[in-house]
């Protein structure tokens, strides 16, 4: 990684590219300068928005002028250089059911807006990938957990990246043309990241499955809900877990009479002990979730 | 106090003066596009700058008061009618209970803000009381109005009255063809030397597709992104990019063939390159574009963008001292 790139976004953004690729390292370091510059409670500026590879800062020129908004993010750059890349974050289990009825009837009907259209998603990113079958895919994708990089595109949609090598990262390409049309609560892909769409809408990535776990939600009515509307955050740790369409169905009318909950804990996470030994490490962090 | 709703317009949505601080987590600023018009609206009327008003686009509402009130109208040119009588725009007028509030279509500009002094009483959500519909956050009931919506309105400032008039020499002007200024950044260098400069010469088109999300042009020549091998992770169009936040203002253009220009409802993130960023002292001039008007970029530095917010600023600020 070079030093990070800064641009500005007109008057008021701070825009800081810390590479043009995505990886860990540089997810680390933009949640490092977020955390720092949020610390500091700097008058003038009002977002703070960390997102995979980079980061981007609102202010009002009035109140900090622009070049010493941009010397504060450099002095800072210059501080967490050196600090040991450790996250103290919480993670969260996430029940999936793949191949459902809902996201299968939503990609049939923008068949001819996919790469693939004699395959469904799931099929395709599986060939892509190099899986024997379907069942292996959803193996790999449920098995190491995955790092919320990035919330946003509309209110609380996570993106996610896998803590696997890059070797094993799951990559597929968006859709040619975006769908007019995606579930509440699907889980996609595109590009090596996953996601699960907040709200109902439109959208481009690979569909896979759905969750009966709301996410964003106005009225709050969920306990995992009550301190915000929307629940994820950047640095979020997600574990998917394969349910079937029982436990699916079960969850849902849980959800409805407002006693569902999410199997949620703290946790440390260390980029040095992640490299050492990232299948054990992801393993052990996995085991935070069950153990007492 | 109440207003009902007998027809919404094309989409006509509560709005003030906006609600920062959630972008990280993707909720966008929201409020009114046009803030210029929002102040003169509010101060007309005797509200707080920042009250809650309804913003119409393009088409005008249909509306009932249960009770007597001191209503102005601002923005774009739309002759607002009190049961079918014109009624001045920039102008604060009474309504009285029972009274039809309709509006002409819109001349020039793109968007209506009418402020009821005690402004629209809406519950605020994360400290504003705007609308942000693609959360169903916010305003009336998480959408924009429909047919049979009954608003409430605050109680009036004792400084409310009839007859204030926004002086002509305050009024702005909505041309139906002119120039954004924009400071060229972020993946601009993404693009070809060409397309760096054909934007810039173009005269381009605003399309349908402009909401409170984007607004979208189209017409000039199509972008060109130097070809190179994709970072890991951005996607394999060569407008792409690992999914970064994206900029209030900021400018992307999918593919390469229409710039799309985020405005207050913005989508926070993606993946596609942004080439450069509106000045903030231009936005408000965006939200009275209407389709098929014609917009050039003009490229600025820092210096001249600090300098047109400046003179922004310092217009508001005459607009308030005349008003209060």
């Amino acid at each position: 990684m070079s030093a990070i790139r800064y641009s500005f976004g007109g008057d008021e953004h701070v825009f800081a590219e810390i590479d043009e690729e995505m990886s860990l390292e540089a997810f680390f370091k933009g949640m490092a300068i977020c955390g720092e510059l949020e610390k500091r409670r700097i008058a003038g500026v009002s977002e703070i928005c960390p997102s995979n590879a980079s980061y981007l800062v609102r202010f009002d020129p009035d109140v900090i002028p622009p070049d010493k908004m941009l010397r504060t993010l450099q002095q800072i750059e210059a501080q967490v250089g050196t600090a040991d890349l450790e996250l103290p974050t919480r993670i969260v289990e996430i029940p999936v059911l793949y191949n459902d009825p809902w996201t299968r009837e939503t990609l049939m009907r923008f068949r001819e807006r996919h790469q693939d259209p004699k395959s469904t998603d799931i099929e395709y990113a599986t060939r892509i990938n190099g899986y024997a079958s379907v069942d292996e895919f959803i193996a790999a994708h449920s098995g190491a957990p995955w790092f919320v990089s990035m919330v946003g595109f509309v209110a609380g949609l996570p993106f996610l990246f896998q803590m696997v090598e890059r070797a094993k990262q799951i990559e597929v390409p968006k859709y040619l043309r975006p769908r007019t049309d995606t579930p509440k609560l699907t889980v996609g892909h595109g590009g090596c990241f996953g996601c699960i769409y907040s709200v109902r809408g439109a959208g481009g990535y690979q569909l896979f499955g759905i969750t009966p776990a709301p996410i964003y939600d106005p009225a709050q009515r969920l306990p995992y809900l009550r301190d915000f509307m929307a629940f994820f955050r950047p640095g979020d740790i997600v574990k998917w877990k394969p349910i079937s369409r029982e436990e699916y169905d079960r969850d849902v009318k849980a959800v409805e009479a407002g006693t569902f909950d999410l199997t949620i804990r703290p946790v440390i996470f260390s980029l040095k002990a992640f490299h050492a030994d990232p299948g054990g490490y992801s393993r052990r962090l996995v085991e935070v979730l069950h153990g007492n | 106090m109440a207003i009902e709703v007998i027809k919404p317009g094309l989409a006509t949505s509560v709005q003030d003066a906006g609600r920062p601080g959630y972008y990280r987590i993707g909720i966008p600023l929201s409020g009114a596009l046009d803030q210029h018009a929002l102040r003169a609206a509010n101060w007309l009327v005797g509200n707080e700058e920042g009250a809650a008003v309804l913003e119409a686009t393009l088409l005008g509402p249909e509306l009932i008061f249960h009770a007597a009130a001191f209503v102005a109208v601002t923005g774009a040119e739309a002759t607002p009618k009190v049961n079918g009588e014109a009624r001045p725009r920039n102008e604060s007028f009474t309504v009285r209970a029972d009274d039809r509030l309709t509006f002409d279509y819109m001349k020039v500009g793109a968007r209506v803000y009418i402020a009821v002094a005690g402004g629209i009483d809406v519950p605020p959500i994360l400290g504003s009381r705007s609308t942000y519909a693609l959360g169903a956050l916010g305003g009336f009931a998480g959408r924009k109005l429909a047919a049979g919506d009954v608003l409430p309105v605050g109680q009036a400032r004792p400084g409310a009255r009839a007859g204030r008039v926004l002086a002509k020499g305050l009024v702005p002007t909505y041309p139906k063809s002119l120039e954004l200024r924009v400071m060229a950044g972020l993946y601009f260098h993404r693009l070809t030397e060409e397309s760096a400069k054909s934007f810039f010469e173009d005269t381009w088109t605003v399309a349908p597709e402009a909401d409170r999300i984007g607004y979208r042009y189209r017409k000039g020549r199509p972008l060109s992104f130097r070809a190179r091998k994709q970072p890991f992770g951005a996607g394999s169009d060569p407008s792409n990019i690992v999914d970064a936040g994206y900029p209030y203002g900021s400018i992307q253009v999918p593919g390469g063939l229409e710039p799309i220009i985020l405005h207050r409802d913005a989508v926070s993130g993606g993946g596609y390159a942004m080439i450069g960023t509106v000045i903030s002292a231009d936005m408000d001039r965006i939200a009275q574009m209407q389709p098929n008007n014609l917009a050039r970029f003009v490229q600025v530095d820092m210096d001249a963008a600090l300098k047109a917010r400046a003179e922004y600023e310092s217009k508001i600020a005459r607009m308030s001292s005349s008003l209060r």
